[in-house]
């Protein structure tokens, strides 16, 4: 009995919020990904959108290789996909909008580094955090260790230096 | 893969997944920058289920379609595992992206699912990435075209 509620205690403590909304959040990602994987064989990432949308204004060798420019029109429709699925939800069942608090600078030069890191990386959160994992790739698991490990140390020492939000 | 060998399906399917995926984002918090961050000060532990929830469905799907399955539909590509190759910049890569998702909560992904549930400021974080991937892409040509030699392209 008291074993039972200190471990719902400690649980509680990890997952003050629960767990719920996060597995079904997590599952239906999996099966947003799955969808195009089983229809196209496609791994889709989120943050090649990058190089590939920059291949329509940019003249760099580096963002008109070939599997940039034949990817470039279905990664802008999947990332507004995600951008149209994100508001139904909010107007339905999410409880309409929200804005973050997080200050601008934050936004701003996290973005920059999170822009150089995925390209220099090879993938992002789910490219490779997702989709690699998924396939059991040692590269992925590499580079999820290092940005996991590295970004617990950068918010904990952001903690530290008293910014907030 | 050529775009003229694409089905007719091929972008509702997109479509579709996108949306899936956009859902999966706000309905887990990652969308909002600050439940990322209480992850990491390890405060709220939920994005382990997030992305190991992902990835177990995902997982599952990609074992089971290379083993059984020959070609998809929509592209008549086959299926395959996504595997890139191990070089000193995917560490590097993943420190530099590691200290941007710590500063800020931000991933990509999860910025374009934030834009979705109404939350403007992350344009400035959006455009941010698109600086930073400009940045890095403009360097590794002007020094692929310096160096003389062919850098092996991942």
């Amino acid at each position: 009995m008291e074993l039972t509620l200190l471990g719902q205690t400690a649980l509680a403590g990890l997952f003050p919020r629960g767990i719920s909304q996060y597995a079904i959040g997590g599952v239906l990602i999996g099966l947003g990904v799955s969808t195009i994987y089983l229809g196209t064989a496609i791994t889709p990432g989120a943050s090649t959108f990058f190089e590939s949308t920059l291949s329509y204004v940019s003249k760099i060798p580096r963002f008109n290789r070939a599997k940039y420019l034949v990817s470039r029109d279905w990664r802008i429709v999947f990332t507004l996909s995600m951008v149209a699925g994100a508001a139904v939800y909010a107007l339905t069942l999410g409880g309409g909008g929200w804005t973050t608090d997080v200050q601008a600078w934050r936004l701003l030069a996290g973005g920059v580094l999170v822009g150089v890191g995925t390209r220099l990386g090879k993938g992002c959160t789910s490219g490779h955090g997702i989709n690699g994992i998924a396939s059991l790739s040692g590269t992925s698991f590499a580079n999820v260790a290092t940005f996991m490990l590295t970004a617990i140390g950068a918010a904990l020492s952001m903690q530290a230096l008293g910014v907030s939000p | 893969m050529s775009s003229d060998s694409r089905s007719p399906l091929f972008m509702p399917t997109i479509v579709l997944g996108g949306a899936l995926f956009g859902v999966g984002l706000a309905h887990s918090g990652m969308a909002k920058p600050e439940i990322v961050l209480d992850f990491l000060q390890l405060q709220d532990l939920g994005l382990v289920f997030v992305m190991g929830g992902a990835a177990a469905v995902t997982g599952t799907v990609i074992a089971l379609a290379t083993r059984y399955l020959d070609r998809a539909p929509l592209t008549g590509e086959q299926y395959g595992k996504r595997e890139k190759t191990f070089d000193r910049s995917v560490l590097l890569g993943g420190v530099v992206f590691g200290v941007g998702w710590g500063i800020s909560g931000l991933c990509p992904g999860s910025a374009y699912a934030s834009l979705g549930i109404g939350n403007f400021p992350m344009l400035i974080g959006i455009a941010g990435m698109f600086l930073g991937a400009y940045a890095q892409g403009y360097w590794r040509s002007y020094r692929e075209s310096t160096s003389g030699t062919a850098t092996p392209s991942d």
